[in-house]
């Protein structure tokens, strides 16, 4: 589904990937973690051309990402994206926020787009928020509403980055309830997130980066079990100490 | 297209500068007299006696609500109801934008006092220092440097709006320019000359003034 | 020096003809609305447009925006309308010229109205860079990861939130707008300011006529001040406020 090979990238002089490349197959998870500033965030934006690259290539279902010709609006709206601060468009009610893209890009009525929307709020659990607008809402309820937001376009996978790293820990729990019951289904996803906990439940493979090399792409297990490299053992014992 | 002949640039030159020396006389005079007056009016504005911050608050309100071609037609009309005698346009020209200035420069400077921390105040209080000392060698240094830039762009504003003597013609750039066009019938090449020196001058002095913008947030 | 009051002299009649003076200070209220709520309609137009140009990650259209912005900018009221109304015809097509000298109903209001919206976009935009600019970046990326294109971006998603956060800056352009207006009485246009002056001359009672006009002005910016804060107010959304980054 998602095949990026030896992708670069640099700003002016320095580099922030290296070289990397990887793949998630149909219905896969993978998990992209690693230090801050190591390139994960930078690299799940190249695979829906957020972020332009300098070298390699990226294909998303078949279609070349940094390809000049390939119309990006129209391979953005099959790729869902969840963001780290939620991104909801804060002077729209919720159900406007979902009904937006659907209306103006998939080119659905707005009848259409609302109840579609409804659907999908009703099955985050959000179905009586409808009408509210996002500054409303606590932070986990915002990242809910962003989830269903990005699957009210009906996409063929979906990237999260970073979608629990703003949220007080009391509310991590109910937007990972969300992603694992979507992973359940057979969800095509590549998550950059620091929660070990929803890799080893999920996850087929874990990605791990520094200083914007893949350093490991290992099965889940093995990469908890014995991760090869020094670096990802003193990562793996910082993050899992908490 | 009609036809150009923009060889009257050549001989309208001593009077566009005599002109340009009145115009940058009154930019001068306003600014210094302006900053001043509206340093002042701050202090007075932010002071704790109610009546003085009123009066100086409903000055400056006054004069920033009605439009400056007005103002300059009250003052040419009233100064010499005060002064006992008519005053040219000049004169009046100069006094008028000192005064409508100041009320422009009074906000700058009240926000460039507020931007001084109160550290600063307890600080220059507990080394003994006065009331009237702490103003004038803390807070007010610090609040001019901080709006510097601020300070300067609306130099420029005032700059331009100096060309708006033409309501009672006195004779700045552009009453010169206007005189030579008429003289030589090449009204059209004279306005377009005042325009090119305007935004020269203008542009000149609003690029340095970015550079002074970036130098000062280094400093801060 | 005496002043003798005469505060009836509004009723009189004008030495040229069988109006008032106060038909005349009407007649100038008129044009000074229609004019500055034209230079308005046209300024928030151009601005907005010019504005959300210097917002964009491209460097051509950002230069254009800047250009557009310093040439307005440092270019003196007074002046550009001097240029709109005597040098820019000049520059026309030969027909278009003798047209618009000759035969364009109301030039000195179109021209003044033109002018005037021009150099108001010009600080609009400015405002409008400065709000798109404000906006977490993330907002521009959400909007394109759902598929929409980047004018539609700006249309749904940056621009209704930058317009927004500029509406108090934007008030006092409003009431800029309307000060800024006394500028066309250089060009003719019958307007407050022309009015006043022709009242001063013809009545010699100065001071009744120029409280009488500044009074007028006043109305006219606090009922611009207060239309925005309505509008303010109407587009206030619930919540917008609670929302940090």
């Amino acid at each position: 589904m998602i095949e990026i090979r030896n992708v670069s990238k640099w700003y002016g002089q320095t580099q922030v990937l290296a070289n990397a490349s990887t793949h998630v197959a149909k219905g896969e998870v993978v998990v992209v973690c690693g230090p801050s500033g190591s390139g994960k965030s930078t690299l799940i934006k190249c695979v829906n051309g957020l972020e332009p690259f300098t070298e390699g290539t990226i294909t998303v279902d078949g279609v070349s990402v940094g390809d000049p010709k390939t119309d990006l609006p129209r391979l953005r709206a099959r790729v869902g994206m969840v963001f780290q601060h939620f991104e909801l468009f804060p002077h729209m009610s919720v159900e406007q926020n979902l009904a937006l893209a659907q209306v103006k890009v998939l080119g659905r009525s707005k009848e259409e787009a609302l109840a579609r929307g409804a659907v999908l709020l009703d099955r985050v659990g959000l179905r009586d928020h409808a009408t509210k607008f996002p500054g409303q809402l606590s932070g986990g309820q915002q990242q809910r509403v962003a989830i269903a937001r990005a699957l009210a376009m009906d996409p063929i996978c979906l990237l999260f980055d970073e979608p629990t790293s703003a949220l007080d820990p009391e509310m991590i729990g109910e937007v990972l309830d969300v992603m694992v019951e979507l992973a359940q289904e057979g969800m095509t996803m590549m998550c950059v997130t620091h929660e070990m906990g929803f890799a080893r439940k999920v996850a087929r493979r874990v990605v791990f980066m520094d200083h914007g090399e893949i350093v490991e792409d290992a099965p889940t297990g093995a990469f908890f079990d014995a991760p090869a490299s020094e670096r990802a053992k003193t990562f793996l014992s910082r993050i899992l100490r908490h | 297209m009609g036809e150009f002949d923009f060889s009257v640039w050549g001989p309208s030159l001593p009077f566009i500068r005599d002109g340009l020396l009145f115009t940058l006389r009154l930019t001068l005079v306003a600014m210094t007299g302006g900053i001043v007056i509206g340093t002042l009016l701050a202090l007075a504005r932010l002071s704790p006696i109610a009546p003085l911050s009123r009066v100086a608050g409903a000055y400056v309100d006054l004069m920033r609500s009605i439009p400056l071609v007005l103002v300059i037609l009250w003052f040419f009309l009233i100064i010499p109801f005060l002064t006992g005698s008519p005053v040219g346009a000049e004169t009046s020209a100069i006094i008028t934008f000192t005064a409508f200035e100041a009320a422009f420069y009074c906000e700058i400077m009240r926000s460039g006092i507020q931007s001084v921390p109160r550290g600063q105040l307890n600080a220059a209080q507990a080394l003994g220092l006065g009331r009237a000392q702490t103003m004038v060698h803390v807070i007010l240094p610090q609040a001019m440097r901080n709006m510097l830039p601020v300070l300067l762009t609306q130099t420029i504003v005032l700059f331009q709006d100096t060309s708006l003597v033409y309501a009672i013609g006195a004779k700045d750039m552009l009453k010169a320019a206007d005189v030579v066009g008429k003289n030589y019938n090449r009204p059209v090449e004279m306005i377009v000359l005042s325009a090119l020196i305007y935004f020269a001058i203008c542009f000149g002095l609003s690029l340095a003034v970015k550079q002074l913008q970036k130098r000062v947030a280094i400093i801060r | 020096m005496n002043y003798h009051w005469n505060w009836s002299i509004f009723l009189e009649q004008v030495k040229s003809g069988d109006e008032t003076y106060l038909d005349w200070l009407l007649t100038g209220l008129g044009w000074t609305l229609a004019l500055s709520l034209t230079a308005w309609a046209l300024a928030l137009t151009i601005g907005i447009v010019v504005g959300a140009l210097r917002s964009t990650p491209s460097r051509l259209l950002v230069a254009i925006g800047n250009a557009w912005v310093e040439l307005f900018r440092n270019i003196p009221l007074l002046v550009q309308m001097f240029l709109w109304f005597f040098v820019v015809p000049e520059f026309l097509p030969r027909d278009w010229s003798l047209w618009v000298k000759q035969e364009m109903p109301a030039k000195e209001f179109v021209t003044a109205a033109l002018c005037l919206g021009f150099f108001t976009s010009a600080r609009i935009a400015e405002q409008v860079r400065a709000g798109v600019g404000s906006l977490p970046r993330g907002q521009r990326d959400a909007a394109l990861a759902l598929g929409l294109t980047l004018p539609q971006a700006y249309r749904q998603v940056l621009l209704p939130q930058a317009l927004r956060i500029v509406i108090p800056p934007l008030t006092s352009e409003f009431m800029n707008v309307f000060k800024n207006s006394s500028v066309a009485f250089a060009i003719g246009v019958l307007e407050l300011t022309f009015q006043a002056r022709q009242m001063q001359e013809d009545s010699e009672q100065g001071i009744e006529t120029y409280l009488a006009v500044t009074l007028l002005y006043f109305i006219c910016a606090f009922s611009a001040n207060r239309g925005m804060a309505w509008i303010e107010a109407r587009s206030r959304v619930p919540g917008l406020i609670a929302r940090t980054n």
